[in-house]
């Protein structure tokens, strides 16, 4: 058994062994999307439920591309189309999946503890797509898978996360994986983007960008959202491209070697200049294909899938 | 606790009690004289009195009954929660005979009339002392002023807005001033809710990890700040509820040193929990002002020690459903709290020694009543006769199936906590009686 327990909520919850066990089997689902069929039928005749109580678009694809891709019977349902509308509270959801009999639940929503929540009253497993700025698992995961596949042992590497730490779920889960992993984890942004107490988790704080990226192998870059979260932490968006965008100037100091990161979907300009989204040293498509992989390892492991019946990676 | 009327005769004696008064518990086994519903004599030993019935509390100690400065009721508006019934029964079951009631009801308390509806509804369920505060703001818009003179002529004993801060300086200035003359306190929720903003815990290492927006202390030290500084301008009396940072402790202390008319209170999962209990996500620990760190938590303990916080209040705040319907971030702010108060404060700060018993039940009785001018508070000759009998010792789980409240949601759910009351009496009549 690579997983311990029957649900994903965020690596907080998983050893280093767990990680790279799920790693090194996401390895050779990546390695199956090179050929001419790329399913493997582990999940025919059980149903997923993709629950995502917010808007997703990304993720959302991501994981219904992987159940098919393990041949699941695949249920959508979005906060706009169901019943959420009409204000039913997480819990009646819940009892009336339970009583659906469902294999598996995949859940993003808004409240940090929503799938905690859900993993508790629920037989099935849980997924954990995102809940509010607390944890991204899937997301934390084939973040590392692509670091790991540029940089192999994590011990010494040196990590910097760029942007709104304080509303960031990818930081969080970024955060506690690198470090499991002995990674060097520093978080970069505006003091008015950063919480108290990540120190105490193992992070280094800078606050300063030249100082952050200077000694980085790789930048995750996070997507900015003055709009939604931060009207009043930070000026505006120019003066946060201005003191923290990843742009070429930024890039060219680097070490040679060191990559560029972003979660997506992107703000152009805004955290990260056109020119580094499109140049040599990003990997954001990388991440992408990683991230299916990385969905179809959990959901076959939880599912009780064998990794010795898989055969021998082609990592 | 032998226990063999059927009713509550006018007359009788309660034995073989520690009496509680004075902010000192007896050494010595004595008495408890009650006649009429006041208490006709009390003291040390064996009454020389004959042809009385007799109440043998053997093991109990017998106190003056509790006052408890913060409580929402909920009625009128919100009775799922609350009414003023079911609340007067919790207090008793929680040995309060006299319970401050909060302003926030839907609609608000700002006006003499639904003071007057308040008291009708308390002495219709009989089982406490209902104190109405009133609105400080029509509405607690914050914008205009409550006829206080009104109110306090209708029976009510404070001014509040409640759990909504009076944002405007001016306001509360004025308001000190014109309830000075009345004589009544202005409460205040200490809260700049524009440094708070949308924080659901306390702003530190636990909200950090969890991805909650958090409150620092900074939002209540200087809005009790502010207030302490208008209490010096005005001379009114400021009474500041739920106190729970250090820093405002710090404050209150040099106010009080300065001779500023300056009150506190703290409430009980103030001085016994911490942020660290909301790390399963669970909202029964989302409460206003937020469970801070644990020297905050000392802090205020030893601000109940050295009387820089000058009494225990409850905070009572029913809510339906926050065990299962809410997500933390969704949830209502706010823990019932009226029946276990009292074995709080026994479990965290008698067994901790850092109050004596007697020092605990003058926080809970004596010094509530003193610093609002309510009657209660004492047990001695002539004082109506409102006490209640809790064994100090005894322990027990709190279970959601033994509430008196309508609400549950309890901070302290499953926990084994020390100190039971055993009866609660309210003019000489019983108006609790627990389990043997």
């Amino acid at each position: 058994m690579i997983l311990q327990s029957k649900d994903v909520l965020g690596l907080e919850d998983l050893t280093a062994e767990e990680i790279l066990g799920v790693l090194d089997v996401a390895a050779h689902f990546r390695a199956v999307f090179d050929r001419p069929v790329r399913s493997v039928p582990i999940m025919r005749g059980r149903t997923v439920v993709n629950f995502f109580h917010e808007p997703s678009t990304r993720t959302r694809i991501s994981f219904e591309l992987a159940e098919q891709r393990l041949s699941a019977d695949i249920i959508n349902f979005a906060a706009a189309t169901s019943s959420f509308s009409k204000g039913e509270t997480l819990r009646d959801t819940a009892e009336n999946l339970a009583a659906m009999k469902i294999d598996m639940l995949i859940v993003r929503h808004s409240s940090p503890g929503a799938a905690q929540y859900l993993a508790k009253v629920l037989k099935c497993s849980v997924i954990n797509a995102g809940d509010g700025a607390h944890e991204h698992p899937t997301q934390g995961l084939l973040d590392i898978m692509t670091m790991r596949q540029r940089l192999g042992d994590m011990r010494g590497k040196k990590v910097t996360i760029i942007g709104d730490i304080t509303h960031s779920r990818v930081a969080r889960s970024n955060l506690w994986g690198l470090v499991k992993l002995g990674a060097e984890v520093t978080l970069c942004g505006p003091p008015t983007m950063i919480p108290g107490g990540l120190d105490k988790l193992g992070a280094k704080i800078e606050y300063n960008l030249e100082k952050a990226v200077a000694d980085a192998d790789v930048l995750n870059v996070l997507r900015i959202q003055l709009e939604r979260h931060s009207s009043k932490s930070f000026p505006g968006n120019r003066e946060y491209h201005r003191m923290y965008g990843i742009t070429e100037d930024v890039v060219r100091k680097l070490k040679p070697e060191a990559f560029v990161m972003h979660p997506g979907p992107m703000n152009r300009d805004v955290e990260i200049a056109s020119e580094v989204a499109d140049g040599p040293r990003q990997v954001i498509l990388d991440q992408v294909a990683n991230g299916v992989a990385v969905r179809m390892a959990l959901i076959y492991l939880l599912s009780g899938g064998d990794p010795r019946s898989l055969g021998s990676s082609a990592n | 606790m032998e226990w063999s009327w059927q009713r509550i005769p006018a007359e009788y004696l309660v034995i073989n009690v520690k009496l509680c008064r004075n902010g000192k518990l007896a050494r010595r086994k004595g008495y408890l004289h009650v006649r009429k519903g006041r208490i006709e004599g009390l003291g040390v030993g064996q009454p020389a009195i004959n042809g009385v019935p007799v109440l043998d509390g053997e093991g109990l100690v017998c106190a003056p009954g509790l006052v408890d400065l913060r409580a929402s009721f909920r009625e009128p508006g919100n009775e799922q929660m609350e009414t003023v019934a079911t609340g007067s029964r919790a207090a008793a079951a929680g040995g309060f005979t006299s319970v401050v009631t909060m302003s926030g009801t839907d609609p608000v308390i700002d006006n003499s009339g639904m003071v007057r509806y308040l008291i009708d509804r308390g002495r219709e369920a009989g089982l406490c002392r209902v104190y109405p505060t009133g609105a400080v703001s029509p509405g607690r818009q914050g914008e205009a002023m409550c006829e206080y003179g009104d109110m306090v002529d209708a029976g009510a004993v404070a001014f509040t807005d409640d759990d909504v801060p009076v944002a405007s300086g001016g306001l509360m200035s004025n308001a000190l001033k014109l309830t000075k003359v009345l004589g009544v306190p202005v409460i205040s929720h200490a809260e700049d809710r524009s440094i708070v903003g949308g924080g659901v815990m306390h702003a530190g290492y636990w909200s950090g990890r969890l991805g909650m927006a958090g409150m620092g202390r900074a939002g209540e030290d200087s809005a009790v700040f502010r207030d302490v500084e208008l209490a010096r301008a005005t001379g009114g009396h400021l009474h500041l509820a739920h106190v729970s940072t250090k820093g405002a402790v710090e404050i209150i202390r040099r106010a009080k040193a300065e001779g500023i008319n300056v009150t506190a209170e703290a409430a009980p999962h103030h001085f016994s929990l911490d942020h660290s209990r909301c790390r399963d996500f669970s909202p029964l620990f989302k409460v206003t002002p937020p469970l801070r760190e644990p020297d905050d938590v000392n802090a205020i303990a030893e601000a109940l020690a050295d009387g820089t916080i000058d009494a225990i209040a409850s905070d009572h705040a029913p809510h339906t459903g926050t065990e299962k319907e809410y997500q933390f971030d969704q949830a209502p702010f706010g823990a019932t709290g009226l029946e276990t108060s009292l074995a709080v404060g026994i479990t965290y700060l008698v067994n901790n020694d850092i109050l004596d018993l007697g020092q605990l039940i003058a926080c809970l009785s004596e010094k509530p009543a003193r610093i609002f001018n309510l009657p209660g508070g004492r047990l001695e000759e002539g004082a109506e006769a409102d006490f209640v009998l809790f064994d100090p010792t005894e322990k027990w789980t709190v279970d959601a199936k033994g509430f008196q409240s309508r609400s549950t949601n309890s901070a302290y759910l499953g926990e084994t906590l020390t100190g039971k009351v055993k009866a609660t009496f309210l003019r000489g009549r019983l108006t609790w009686r627990g389990e043997n």
